[in-house]
């Protein structure tokens, strides 16, 4: 285990080092002390390593994660694993906005709730919310699966492409062309399985969640409109 | 881009370090707003007096010409360009008379029984370096970092403003109709001194006071009647609120612990809070108010 104080060690530095890792790097296991709230803390991994954060993180924490496994003892702010395209992060207290944004792979799991947008722009990652998300979350998502334990805001889904939304709370309302689907037995064996990923024990049922997804009806999607492209 | 802490006391034996523990959330604010800063502190008040907090260049003899000139004595306090006078209650109108005859260039930038207010163009720590921010002391206190986007660096588009007796407001964000707004306030006696879209926020907010509102309900009033981008934090006498637009659009998080509630923009400015390892951090909710009150 090789640790890192950035009460003494500057955050520049601690990433320098781990972006030099290469893939084959005997140091797989990291931890980091006193984050103290710092913004883009171990952004930009390319490595099979872990990396425990202990403490609070700030903007972009695990930002275009490939490979790595990061988990995050405490909240982290806007933006965690943004753009991450494969690995995972473990969010162990709350994120702040925009959780999972644009992200193509990987797992993204929060133990407590990510506010506002979370998995905005999602375009394959698999997010796992245990508690509750904010509104305007999924909005404009493109693909991957949003999982949500809790309650979800406003306008879940607003202007989605294709994404699966699966929340076992109350949706407090869908935004355009979001719609509610059929929660079909292939939805339940992809619920499952992320469930198990992130960690959800049997006690917490597919049965729980309902499904929702696009509706295919955005203008740009009319059949009618075919010639005008 | 702008940087706003607030620092509410739940426990009294922190009182004498609020300005230290304030000073430094604002100097971590800094890459959020390196233009000029500002801050309210609200510390102890004197039975039937009322402290102006005046702006301006040779103030040095302004507290004895004034109490020359209204009943009672003034006594004053210079820090920098700023100048807290204390005055008996009732002679409130008559020194802002003397002001505005024989010193017009003066600026009254709050008032109020507890309140005290700073702010100046300049670096953060700069800021509060002039003004000893860290020596000061009291029950709550709000701040401010400006990154200048829309209207030129000035002292006037400093936060804090304050509109009302012992009332201030920070703010994140901007607003799109506070031209109408300012219309419809001034009307209403609501007196405006800069063309600051946030000078209206809190002329918005003294004006549903002043009519009856407690502060949660003024801030529940704001949110059908402000259009815009915004972050509150707002202090009165013994109270503090926080607000956010319905869309969450300025960053937010905040800390409780059995001591006291700290604001900030970023997690970052509550690192050097006592106890904030083990305190209840959270994102507050957009469109939900969040109003502490103490007596």
């Amino acid at each position: 285990m090789i640790s890192v104080d950035l009460a003494t060690t500057a955050k520049r530095e601690l990433n320098q080092a781990l972006h030099d890792l290469a893939d084959d790097t005997p140091k797989t296991r990291w931890q980091v002390l006193n984050p103290q709230g710092q913004h883009a803390l171990v952004a930009g991994l390319d490595a099979p390593i872990s990396v425990d954060i202990l403490g609070h993180a700030g903007y972009y924490c695990a930002g275009m994660n490939q490979q790595a496994s990061v988990t995050i003892h405490g909240n982290v702010g806007v933006g965690v694993a943004e753009n991450m395209m494969s690995g995972r992060v473990h969010v162990k207290g709350d994120a702040s906005q925009a959780a999972g944004a644009t992200a193509h792979g990987g797992l993204l799991v929060i133990e407590g709730d990510a506010s506002a947008r979370c998995g905005i722009s999602m375009k394959g990652v698999d997010i796992v919310v245990k508690g509750s998300i904010g509104p305007m979350s999924a909005f404009m998502a493109q693909s991957g699966n949003l999982v949500v334990l809790g309650d979800a805001g406003d306008a879940l889904g607003d202007s989605i492409y294709e994404a699966g939304l699966f929340v076992r709370g109350e949706v407090k309302s869908l935004g355009a062309d979001c719609i509610e689907k059929e929660l079909r037995p292939e939805h339940k064996a992809t619920l499952r399985r992320l469930l198990d990923a992130a960690g959800v024990g049997p006690e917490i049922s597919v049965e729980e969640f309902r499904r929702y997804g696009s509706g295919r009806t955005l203008y740009n999607f009319h059949v009618d409109n075919a010639a005008a492209y | 881009m702008c940087g706003i802490v607030g620092l509410f006391l739940k426990d009294r034996s922190l009182e004498p370090q609020l300005g230290a523990l304030l000073a430094r959330m604002l100097e971590v604010m800094t890459e959020r707003g390196p233009d000029s800063a500002g801050f309210a502190v609200y510390g102890a008040g004197e039975a039937g007096r009322i402290k102006l907090t005046l702006r301006g260049t040779d103030l040095a003899t302004i507290a004895a010409a004034i109490g020359a000139h209204i009943a009672g004595a003034a006594t004053g306090v210079l820090r920098d360009s700023h100048l807290v006078i204390s005055l008996p209650l009732d002679q409130e109108e008559a020194a802002r008379a003397w002001l505005a005859l024989h010193r017009p260039d003066i600026v009254v930038i709050g008032s109020g029984h507890r309140i005290e207010l700073y702010k100046e163009v300049g670096l953060p720590a700069d800021v509060s370096t002039r003004f000893g921010l860290s020596g000061m002391s009291g029950s709550h206190g709000i701040g401010h970092t400006r990154m200048a986007t829309e209207s030129a660096v000035t002292t006037d588009g400093a936060h804090p403003f304050s509109t009302g007796p012992d009332q201030c407001l920070v703010h994140n964000g901007s607003l799109s109709n506070h031209r109408s707004l300012r219309r419809m306030l001034e009307p209403k006696g609501i007196h405006f001194v800069t063309d600051n879209d946030s000078e209206v926020a809190a002329g918005y907010l003294t004006w549903r006071m002043r009519e009856g509102a407690s502060l949660a309900g003024a801030l529940e009033a704001s949110l059908d009647d402000l259009d815009g981008f915004f972050t509150f934090v707002v202090g009165t006498e013994n109270g503090f609120a926080v607000l956010r637009d319905p869309i969450s659009c300025k960053p937010a998080v905040m800390a409780e612990t059995d001591q006291y509630v700290a604001f900030g923009s970023e997690y970052r400015a509550l690192v050097g809070l006592p106890g904030i390892e083990n305190a209840r951090v959270f994102e507050p909710e957009p469109a939900r108010v969040y109003a502490w009150e103490r007596n």
